[in-house]
């Protein structure tokens, strides 16, 4: 099993969850997240003064996948999250121990 | 003089509307602030409704507008004695003087009010509530007499303030700078960017002000009748040309029209065109507030250069303003508006009502430095650790740390 985890612009949240959704994907987890990539922040003025915002909002969205997943996965993330402008974000794959469902004490791949 | 019931609808309406701008200001900067310190400024700005108001019963509008020394009034309207049937000393109202005290608490109420822009973020509440308490006393009350009352040595010298350049937004600014001297800059400041948490609270706030505004200045003229609406039209005239100007002036040398120049905007506007409202018609108040709106955008750069940490532009928007206004009145103010006013330069006054408004302007800048810098310093030296929270409550927040509460308690884990 494996974790993946994608860094991608706000407003391209909701085309990702479709489409991986169509893939067969159960479930995933957003959150709000801040950084910087090399697209590096922005500046706001406020009565002349600029002001570097270093940190520019992202959302960060986690799938736990089976191992014969993974590729399509992260390859429908990608195409779908692309606007080939700087600052699209980033995806990552890490290994998953073990997984378990809470309700049934499930296991495994049974828990996806 | 007979009691006139239009007149006296009209300053107790006014009362009212100059009584909202003191939230109005905690909004406009309340928004500019950081989200943990929200409430404390808030705080600040309420509060002058509360400890102002009972000093002013018991001391202030006594020292203001009963008696006829030339620096300071007297005692004989102390302690509410005899207030309701004692005119003030050398008006001839029209209205109850009741309704007169009211009218004019709420300037005494909103001008230390606008000192809370500069020291936002790190005074100790303690130290606002002792500040507050001897500004009132020795700072406003004394100015207010001078300028406002007939006794006043700035009155009689024939020197113009319709409704308070010089006592309210030139006393309040310098009181502004001396006080953040002495304080000195918030934490990380200019290097770490505080950018304003809630630009919609500041933006609501302006559109208080700007209402409230109408109280402020064509209430000054104590009567319901055509002065007031000349001073009323000014006002709402110099707010939206002092917008503009700022405006322009931004977008060419910043590249955007930004909501918060808008706001900083008409209150410069509406800051320079208070001692000038009841003097001045035609395009004046529109000459007026293109220049303010201007000169104050280049101004609130000027803490930058200098070093000191003016947080929200008291001294960029109301020491500047207010000196703008003073001295365009000079220029622009005409004798056939009122006939209490006196002819400016373009009117072939000459350079004689110019000279009266300088040294209006420099007697309330110096008297004020001076004597808010001692208040600060003093207290700094009295309140046990100083008048400035420790470094670490600064970090956290004064909400959290001078009030234990939280401006936004959004759910989390």
């Amino acid at each position: 099993m494996k974790l993946i985890v994608g860094i991608v612009k706000p407003f391209k949240v909701d085309d990702v969850k479709e489409a991986v959704k169509e893939l067969g994907v159960q479930g995933l987890t957003v959150s709000d997240v801040q950084g910087f990539g090399r697209q590096r922040g922005h500046t706001e003025v406020y009565r002349g003064a600029e002001y570097e915002i270093d940190f520019v909002p992202k959302v960060k969205i986690e799938v736990l996948v089976d191992d014969g997943d993974v590729d399509r996965v992260v390859q429908k993330l990608v195409e779908t999250a692309r606007t080939g402008k700087i600052g699209d974000g980033k995806v990552w794959v890490v290994p998953v121990e073990g997984v378990t469902r809470i309700r049934t004490g499930e296991s495994g791949p049974d828990a996806l | 003089m007979e009691i006139n019931t239009g007149d006296t609808a009209w300053v107790l309406a006014s009362a009212a509307l100059v009584l909202f701008m003191t939230p109005g200001l905690a909004l406009f900067y309340g928004g500019m602030v950081r989200s943990k310190n929200i409430l404390a400024m808030l705080m600040q700005n309420f509060f002058c409704m509360g400890l102002v108001s009972v000093i002013w019963a018991a001391l202030t509008y006594s020292l203001a507008f009963h008696g006829t020394g030339k620096y300071l009034g007297d005692l004989d309207l102390a302690w509410m004695r005899d207030v309701a049937t004692t005119q003030p000393t050398g008006f001839a109202l029209t209205i109850p003087p009741l309704a007169f005290l009211a009218f004019q608490l709420m300037f005494a109420i909103i001008t230390p009010a606008l000192i809370t822009g500069a020291i936002a973020d790190r005074m100790k509440w303690l130290g606002w509530v002792l500040f507050l308490a001897l500004w009132a006393i020795l700072v406003y009350a004394p100015v207010a007499h001078w300028v406002f009352s007939p006794a006043g040595w700035l009155f009689k010298r024939g020197a113009l303030d319709f409704a308070g350049g010089t006592v309210v937004h030139v006393n309040a600014g310098i009181a502004a700078l001396a006080a953040v001297l002495v304080l000195g800059k918030r934490k990380g400041w200019p290097h770490h960017p505080m950018p304003p948490h809630s630009l919609p609270f500041t933006l609501l706030g302006a559109g208080i002000l700007w209402f409230g505004w109408y109280g402020f200045n064509a209430g000054s003229a104590l009567a319901g009748n055509a002065l007031a609406a000349q001073a009323l039209v000014n006002t709402h005239m110099a707010a939206a040309a002092a917008m503009l100007g700022w405006l322009i002036v931004e977008r060419l040398k910043s590249g955007h029209a930004t909501t918060l120049g808008a706001a900083s905007g008409l209150v410069a506007g509406l800051v320079a065109i208070t001692p000038c409202a009841g003097f001045v018609a035609g395009m004046a108040p529109i000459y007026i507030g293109l220049i303010a709106g201007a000169l104050c955008y280049l101004a609130v750069s000027l803490k930058f250069r200098f070093g000191y940490d003016d947080s929200l532009d008291v001294v960029g928007v109301h020491l500047v303003g207010g000196i703008v206004g003073s001295l365009l009145l000079g220029l622009f103010a005409d004798v056939s508006i009122n006939e209490f006013g006196r002819d400016g330069v373009f009117l072939d006054g000459g350079w004689g009502l110019f000279g009266d408004q300088l040294v209006a302007v420099g007697a309330t800048i110096v008297y004020s430095f001076v004597v808010t810098f001692a208040i600060v310093f003093v207290l700094d030296k009295v309140i046990p650790g100083g008048i400035r929270v420790p470094e670490e409550d600064e970090e956290t927040g004064l909400d959290q740390t001078q009030h234990a509460e939280t401006g936004y308690a959004f759910e989390r884990v």
